[in-house]
């Protein structure tokens, strides 16, 4: 019985997963209703980290670039307010042309000037002015805005990642004019030149925006508005969408709510899943006895069985596939045959423990040693990841208990300040790229984030030389070294498993593609409603 | 009038060595709603104590072949979603929620208790402080005061009980003193202290004995509470952690998600709860009726 | 009695005081911190200076008694200030969802007064009867069954049973009553029980101590509806813990539904407590404390108030 409700369930999944996208024609009309379970601490998307900020703000605005709102990697870069682009052959120069006739929603026209202005309050924000992603920048020499419809940037060195910094969904275009008079206007007001104009936002309860009639792009938005309401609790949010009261939470849902949603409405769910960039990585304290020994680190990492909790955490948490530094199917994931090299991730998993336990013993670990595991108090998946990493390690003779600290506190109390042995992290970005996803594994004194506080030079070395590698062969096997030594030599970190994102919406929600990242693919411009 | 214990008194004649049989059995035959509460709750206490040899499984063991396992007669209720045995985690479970039981009730009651006739006996400036500071304690909102213990101290059984103590105590005090202020107003009190007696033999020798009752009703009264709590702190992320077996906890999580597909896994731990908090009122409200009529426990 | 009034009135500015100087030190004791929580946390890009920046842009830089002076200037003068999470004006973000608790709080309250108070009389009447046991055990189920069940439960009967789901958003009242009633009746059913419950009990009690009186008890054989009207000045009297207990519990759901409004999704004052401190957003968490601290202590002053006019002497201790 259950057996056979699974492979119905992977059998719609499979079914639904083809014909969404192609086939019929868009068709115009209609509210999107969706839930956000989180809100927006401010409207201004600069200096935000939630999604919360983009799913109900995101439609008012535009970016330079943007990824591609059918690519399912959310990897292929395609224009937004730039039209084309060309970098010069040293790798130093990008230059953008931008879209002619472009209208703010209060009917200015949009130019090289507020595109510079807003990459400049990024970059280089003036003083009193914070900005969290100035640091994804440092490469950046100069922005420069020859002619109202170009835009140049000047690099410090040439870096493989930037055209993908520069479809950040975090970057909006916002009015020069309006920067100039106020650098904080836009953390309480809307103003962008996106498909969307704003109506109203009630706190704590709902945003509603309806159709920008003087879109650049002629004929989008397809929807006439959108509501999206504000809902924390996670069984709400099922309820919302089983009771047909919304239509699409794009955050995530687990397996056991996917299974209920498709069981209760049939056909009329679709749902999509996607591995997600986002992991629980494990950070174990290097300052912190006996875990400044690499055979102990190495034993934690060898405990894990990552093919069997994929199986069954699967069934239970948003986490499921296993893979090395990258998510896998992305261009740098690692192969498999290589991936089952690394301690950690070989398939005889009673050779695995039986290494760790030499590795402890040889390491003057007794049988029944204790430590504590800090984990951050948010249910799913850190809790089940939790339960799972004690009962693995248990299974090596050591005996782990469980401290949970409020999220308000975990980092600030337990990471940072290194106040633990072993701790949950957590690592999670709008796409997959390496500069992005390695930085915080540098030595202590270049990354903040750095919890395991650790040096590690050769980390460095690698790391920046995979940074400036232009040639992506020769980065991918500086990426494999550096992983072998983050993750199997040294085990400075522990990956678990990767997040799996899974969206079962209403079927007439068409026009929507799933990708590894919730913060991306979020403007609704493509977005339609069948009948 | 004073606080009378109206039906015990009346066994209270008999011998010494069958007194209690005697009143077990009187409370049993004029109580029988207070006698099945109390029989559930002895049956608690020894499934808490016997955990042990009771359990059918190691409450820890994981069986990821078992995973959310229907009940059977290999798991009478069933297993969770990491396929661990649901009558062993609620065995289990038990200890938790009496030990967090027991000692909020017996630490919120006695401190309250103490608060309370301090209040009433001394009263005037004493009592009127001791007032004010119980409003403020009683006007601020329990889940705050709940959060800044957790938050302080961190999770864990000591410090939940703690969280859960704290509010407890004003409201005890509020009982306490109202009993404690009528027994003051008794003439043997007046005349106690008329008569120069030091206060501490007047509070031991009059007043305590007669805020007995009242006590005894709270600690009952409690003791369902502060199971709940737990279970509430549990449920909302602030009480025990994983995965330590905790009726509360058990309700969290997984047991939403599958409420449908599983629904093992919410009900019977939800029952173990619902039962438990139920068989302590029961208890409780016979043993106020049987104790006293009068006294207004919240 | 204007004397009386105006003397409780007053011990009410100490109370509330207290409450704002415990608060304010409690969360500043509290770990955790809302720049390290908002622009660190999760970001590998994170770094000192820019969390300096937010902590000085918030005044989180400064001593903390010179914190605590502006905030105490700033409450004198009414202003609350703005929240520290979202930089909205204090009473923007609390009015909407004042509306919603308060609403909420009045229907469960309606709710358990009309089921408590006849219940509770009858099972008195009915002392130790099957009446007395079956009112009883209602009355404790409803104390011993966990809101967050009761409200999981309520909403999976409307959507399995009846493929219904209440309306998501608030409307007020005056704008859609069916709208409103449709989206409120169920939480105010789900707390409402709980709630009668504990009044049930404590009318029962009020009612025995009323029916021991010696000359209700001489009078028991003649109708005993008719003696107890004739006692209304007994009733009365044991109604007052009735009453407390009714206020106190208002007093309570203005600001503790926390998971009934999360299972229900209600925009109310529990849940923003929740999250206000969460978030470390100690503007916001101080005025929502003073707020629910401000009408436990105004609804108490209104029990006191209807104790001292049932019975005189109480003004005089």
């Amino acid at each position: 019985m259950c057996a056979l409700k699974l492979v119905l369930i992977v059998a719609l999944v499979t079914l639904a997963a083809a014909p969404a996208a192609a086939q019929d024609r868009p068709r115009h009309g209609g509210e999107l209703v969706f839930v956000v379970p989180s809100s927006p601490p401010s409207y201004d998307a600069h200096r935000e980290e939630t999604f919360g900020t983009i799913h109900p703000i995101a439609p008012h605005y535009n970016t330079l670039l943007r990824t591609d709102p059918g690519d399912r990697t959310g990897s292929r870069v395609v224009g937004d307010l730039a039209e084309s682009w060309s970098i010069s052959r040293d790798g130093r120069t990008y230059t953008l042309k931008l879209r002619r006739g472009v209208k703010f929603h209060d009917g200015s026209e949009m130019t090289s000037r507020d595109v510079k202005a807003s990459y400049d309050k990024i970059i280089f924000p003036p003083a009193g002015v914070a900005s969290n992603r100035k640091g994804e920048y440092v490469v950046v020499e100069a922005v420069q805005a020859p002619d109202p419809y170009t835009v140049v940037f000047r690099l410090k060195w040439p870096q493989a990642s930037f055209l993908n910094s520069l479809a950040s969904p975090w970057n909006w275009i916002y009015k020069a004019d309006i920067l100039a008079r106020d650098m904080r206007w836009y953390e309480t007001h809307v103003m962008g030149t996106g498909p969307f104009l704003f109506v109203e936002h009630v706190k704590g309860s709902h945003w509603v925006g309806k159709r920008n009639p003087n879109y650049w792009d002629r004929g989008k938005p397809y929807l006439d508005g959108y509501r999206a309401i504000f809902m924390t609790d996670s069984a709400a949010q099922v309820a919302a969408i089983r009771g047909e009261r919304a239509m699409i939470q794009f955050r995530g849902f687990s397996p056991a709510e996917r299974d209920s949603l498709v069981q209760a409405l049939g056909k009329r769910v679709t749902v999509q899943e996607s591995p997600w960039n986002c992991l629980i990585l494990v950070a174990i304290n290097h300052e912190k006895k006996p875990f400044d020994d690499r055979r102990v680190r190495r034993a934690l990492t060898l405990a894990l069985d990552r093919y069997q909790g994929s199986a069954a955490l699967s069934k239970i948490a948003i986490v499921k596939e296993v893979g090395g530094v990258q998510a896998p199917g992305t261009p740098f994931a690692t192969p498999p045959q290589e991936l089952e090299k690394l301690a950690g991730y070989w398939r005889d998993i009673g050779k695995s423990r039986a290494e760790a336990r030499r590795l402890l013993k040889e390491a003057g670990i007794p049988d029944g040693f204790s430590f504590t595991y800090k984990n951050r108090g948010i249910p799913m998946p850190y809790e089940p990841v939790g339960v799972w990493l004690i009962d693995q390690w248990r299974q090596i003779g050591l005996n782990v208990r469980q401290e949970v600290v409020e999220p308000a506190a975990y980092y600030g109390q337990v990471l940072r300040p290194g106040n633990f042995e072993v701790a949950a992290d957590f690592q999670c970005g709008y796409t997959v790229e390496p500069d992005l996803d390695l930085y915080k594994f540098q030595s202590k004194e270049i990354s903040h984030s750095n919890y395991s506080r650790y040096t590690d030079r050769v980390l460095d070395e690698l790391y920046e030389k995979q940074s400036r590698a232009t040639d992506p062969e020769e980065r991918r096997r500086l990426i494999r070294e550096f992983e072998r030594r983050l993750l199997d030599e040294e085990a400075h970190y522990l990956y678990t498993l990767q997040w799996h994102r899974i969206i079962p919406h209403s079927a007439r929600v068409r026009g929507w593609t799933i990708t590894p990242s919730h913060y991306l693919n979020q403007q609704l411009d493509t977005v339609w409603l069948a009948e | 009038m004073a606080v009378r214990p109206a039906d015990v008194s009346e066994v209270a004649a008999v011998g010494p060595e069958r007194r209690w049989l005697a009143v077990v059995r009187d409370f049993a035959r004029r109580r029988p709603l207070g006698a099945v509460g109390a029989a559930i709750v002895l049956l608690n206490v020894l499934v808490a104590v016997g955990a042990d040899l009771l359990a059918p499984y190691d409450p820890l063991a994981t069986d990821y072949a078992a995973m959310l396992a229907r009940p059977s007669m290999a798991h009478w209720l069933g297993t969770d979603a990491f396929g661990r045995d649901v009558l062993a985690r609620i065995i289990y479970g038990s200890r938790t929620a009496m030990l967090v039981g027991f000692s909020c009730a017996f630490l919120g009651a006695t401190i309250g208790t103490v608060i309370g006739v301090a209040s009433a006996y001394f009263g005037g400036k004493v009592d009127l402080i001791l007032q004010r500071v119980m409003d403020i304690f009683l006007s601020f909102p329990l889940i705050i005061l709940a959060l800044a213990v957790v938050s302080i101290l961190g999770t864990g059984v000591a410090n939940v009980i703690m969280a859960i103590t704290v509010p407890m105590i004003p409201r005890a005090g509020l009982v306490a003193r109202s009993s404690a202020l009528a027994i003051r107003e008794m003439p043997y009190v007046d005349a106690a202290r008329a008569a120069g007696y030091r206060h501490r033999r007047i509070i031991l020798r009059h007043m305590l004995p007669n805020v007995m009752a009242p006590y005894l009703i709270l600690l009952t009264a409690y003791l369902g509470q502060a199971i709940l709590l737990e279970a509430s702190l549990s449920f909302l992320g602030l009480g025990v952690s994983e995965p330590t077996p905790a009726w509360g906890l058990m309700l969290r999580g997984a047991a939403v998600q599958f409420a449908e597909t599983a629904p093992w896994m919410a009900i019977f731990p939800g029952l173990a709860i619902s039962l438990a908090v139920f068989a302590f009122n029961l208890f409780g409200d016979s043993l106020r009726d049987s104790l006293d009529p009068r006294l207004r426990t919240q | 009695m204007l004397r009386y009034i105006v003397k409780r009135l007053l011990l009410m500015i100490p109370t509330l005081l207290a409450v704002a100087v415990l608060v304010f030190f409690l969360m500043r004791v509290v770990p955790g911190d809302i720049v390290e929580l908002r622009f660190a946390g999760e970001s590998a890009f994170a770094s000192k200076e820019n969390l300096d920046k937010e902590r000085v842009r918030l005044g989180l830089d400064r001593p903390v008694w010179q914190q605590f002076l502006s905030w105490m200037g700033g409450i004198l003068r009414l202003d609350f200030g703005t929240s520290m999470w979202t930089g909205a004006p204090i009473l923007e973000e609390i009015r909407l969802r004042f509306a919603l608790s308060l609403q909420l709080a009045i229907m469960a309250t309606l709710i358990a007064v009309l089921l408590a108070v006849p219940l509770g009389i009858v099972a008195a009447i009915k002392q130790d009867t099957c009446v007395d046991y079956a009112v009883r055990i209602f009355s404790i189920a409803g104390l011993a069954t966990p809101s967050f069940w009761l409200g999981i439960l309520f909403i999976l009967t409307l959507l399995i049973v009846f493929r219904w789901l209440p309306p998501m958003l608030y409307t007020p009242f005056w704008v859609s009553p069916a709208q409103n009633l449709a989206q409120l009746i169920w939480p105010a059913l789900a707390v409402g029980y709980r709630y009668s419950a504990v009044a049930t009990r404590m009318t029962r009690s009020a009612m025995l101590e009323v029916l021991r009186e010696d000359y209700i008890r001489t009078a028991r054989a003649k109708g005993l509806w008719e003696k107890l009207i004739l006692s209304r000045h007994a009733l009365k009297n044991a109604m007052l813990p009735v009453l407390t207990v009714i206020a106190l519990e208002f007093a309570f759901l203005m600001g503790g539904l926390v998971v009934t409004e999360q299972v229900f999704n209600l925009n109310g004052l529990g849940l923003l407590f929740v999250e206000s401190v969460a978030h470390r957003d100690y503007t916001l968490t101080q005025a929502l404390v003073l707020l629910v601290a401000f009408v436990f202590i105004f609804v108490n002053f209104l029990v006191d108030l209807a104790y001292a006019w049932i019975d005189p002497r109480i003004r005089f201790r």
